[in-house]
């Protein structure tokens, strides 16, 4: 090993680097996405607060106030299908808040993978493809809604909101919906460039609009004859449908079957999407 | 060469009628390059001359449209991720993750490689020591320097020991003391064996890192050699530099200075006499009444070569 000074002499690393061949490899898909996951994993360990309120605060105030606040001057009745409104409520918004959460994470993050940060730049130069990228985000993306669902219904549980173990089932279907919402919304993300807009606009006239009247705080019954088809268009409804269904166990087999072909028939042509786009965005 | 990957006869990186198209822009149009393993090999050219280009598609993110490449032995369009694994990059804008630590960036760019937890731990410690990042190795990269980033940047390029280091445009917008601190560690890094494969629009980052090296211009190679050779070829061995006060350059012109040098370039703002005695060249200028406002005596360097083969300045 040649002697280049002082403050080189020190380091160990001149005897290993350069062409030792002891260096990369390339790992299986399965196992490349997931390594994607621990970045994130890295990331979450210290700036996990920073999605506390976004993932578990904001459906837990909800709850709160509209479950318990509005929900003192509901009777039960069939709307609320026999239950206390904050029963009612609670398999809802578990769905609903989980959704907004996955979307979020699914817009400005993203982009700025490609954008602002470049982080996905730096990830493809390694022996990761860009469908091996967008698999571990969506892994993250689930996980981290996963865990704020969880935190959502322990949280819940200690205001008596929760029907029954059923609820668990519920969780499942939210992480569903949010996912088949994540997927074509990560495919937009991979397809923007300067008009963050669409993002606004996204959250305005799509997400609101579907958490007010798609059926997360009352039935959809109630609306006037023309919206309920839009309503039925909506992931969001068939999430709540089958929230609903699995946490106080009245779910007949048929539509079960017809939502969750919906929502993963969503999610695998937002993956499709999605992986179309950021192969586009990163392979030039 | 053989299935493995395997390079025998020396040529890490080969190039033949290389096209990079972006639609009808034609980027890159038919290029030749060898590069040989241990070597500095640069890529000397103005913004938009197809550098970097080149760089992405040596690097694997950017498939050719046309003629014949392979790197480390293996074709890229059908080896990606197996190049990639044996390669480091250093883009021109860092993409490093700024809300992780530096040693974090460290830990989860080793993870990609496929390299064990305890082989990256190891590995980072050391590239913090060579990139002087060890007293920030806990801090988040947000608030570092633009030159801590860079050598942040460096560093996590060799988390995989490349065979081969990619650098686009390495020291662009950093000051000249941090530039000179990345050219040390670049230097030691191809003292050790490490190929580097370097572009850049400096001429002294040409000069100070480049064994050999192509000028590019408009998507094609101007001429090729090693700093000295293409400075011999193309250059004098000295250059007159004269400055006027404003309006008396073209004054000095008519006085027939042109014929006290091989050769004479034209800027806006000052003349360049070719010639391999800038001295006597200049007491010549003196001695047709021409009083300059300032004049420099220097030695040619590769933007001399650029000027000549071109026409135009490197950096505008």
């Amino acid at each position: 090993m040649p002697r280049m000074g002082p403050s080189f002499a020190e380091t160990p690393m001149t005897a290993a680097i350069g062409s030792t061949g002891t260096g990369g490899r390339v790992v299986s898909s399965p196992r490349a996405a997931w390594l994607r996951v621990e970045g994130h994993w890295q990331w979450y360990r210290r700036h996990w607060h920073a999605t506390v309120f976004s993932g578990i605060a904001q459906p837990v105030l909800f709850l709160v106030a509209m479950g318990i606040g509005f929900g003192s001057q509901v009777e039960p009745s069939t709307a609320t299908r026999g239950m206390s409104y904050l029963v009612y409520l609670a398999p809802a918004l578990l769905v609903t808040g989980a959704l907004q959460n996955a979307v979020g994470e699914s817009t400005y993050p993203v982009l700025s993978g490609f954008k602002w940060q470049k982080d996905y730049l730096a990830v493809v130069a390694t022996p990761i493809t860009p469908g091996q990228l967008l698999a571990g985000q969506l892994i993250w993306v689930a996980m981290l809604v996963s865990g704020n669902g969880l935190a959502y219904l322990l949280i819940a549980s200690l205001f008596g909101a929760l029907a029954g173990p059923g609820v668990l089932l519920s969780l499942l279907v939210a992480v569903l919906t949010a996912m088949a919402c994540s997927a074509p919304i990560m495919a937009l993300s991979a397809s923007i460039n300067n008009d963050v807009n669409v993002f606004n606009g996204l959250f305005r006239f799509v997400v609101m609009p579907m958490t007010l009247f798609a059926g997360t705080f009352f039935p959809v019954t109630q609306l006037p004859g023309w919206a309920q088809p839009v309503v039925w268009l909506t992931p969001l409804w068939h999430g709540t449908e089958l929230s609903r269904g699995a946490a106080f166990g009245e779910l007949g087999l048929w539509p079960a079957a017809g939502h969750l072909a919906y929502l993963a028939g969503l999610f695998t042509i937002g993956v499709l999407l999605a992986r179309w786009r950021f192969r586009r965005r990163l392979v030039v | 060469m053989t299935g493995g990957g395997r390079v025998l006869d020396g040529a890490l990186v080969r190039a033949g009628g290389l096209v990079k198209r972006f639609g009808d822009f034609e980027a890159v149009r038919g290029i030749d390059v060898d590069v040989r393993r241990g070597e500095a090999f640069g890529f000397l050219g103005p913004n938009g001359a197809g550098k970097s280009s080149t760089m992405r598609m040596i690097a694997c993110v950017s498939p050719r449209s046309g003629g014949e490449l392979s790197v480390l032995g293996m074709d890229p369009d059908r080896d990606g991720p197996r190049i990639r694994a044996r390669l480091g990059v250093v883009p021109q804008q860092d993409n490093l993750d700024v809300e992780l630590t530096v040693r974090q960036n460290l830990h989860v760019y080793g993870r990609y490689f496929g390299l064990s937890r305890a082989r990256v731990r190891a590995k980072a410690d050391e590239l913090m020591v060579f990139a002087q990042l060890s007293d920030r190795a806990g801090d988040e990269v947000e608030p570092l320097s633009g030159g801590m980033k860079r050598r942040l940047t460096i560093a996590r390029s060799l988390v995989n020991d490349p065979e081969l280091l990619l650098l686009d445009e390495p020291t662009t917008g950093l000051d000249p003391q941090a530039r000179h601190l990345l050219w040390d560690k670049l230097f030691r890094l191809k003292q050790q064996g490490v190929t580097l494969i370097v572009t850049t629009h400096y001429m002294d980052e040409a000069e100070q890192l480049c064994d050999r090296l192509v000028v590019m211009d408009d998507g094609r190679i101007a001429a090729e050699g090693s700093p000295t050779e293409l400075i011999k070829r193309y250059s004098t061995r000295e250059v007159l530099e004269l400055r006027f006060s404003p309006g008396e350059q073209e004054d000095a012109q008519q006085r027939g200075i042109a014929e006290l040098a091989d050769r004479v370039e034209v800027l806006p703002d000052r003349l360049l006499l070719y010639t391999d005695d800038g001295e006597v060249a200049l007491e010549a200028v003196h001695g047709r009444g021409v009083r300059p406002a300032s004049s420099l005596v220097r030695r040619s360097t590769l933007e001399d070569v650029f000027l000549r083969l071109t026409g135009r300045t490197l950096v505008d």
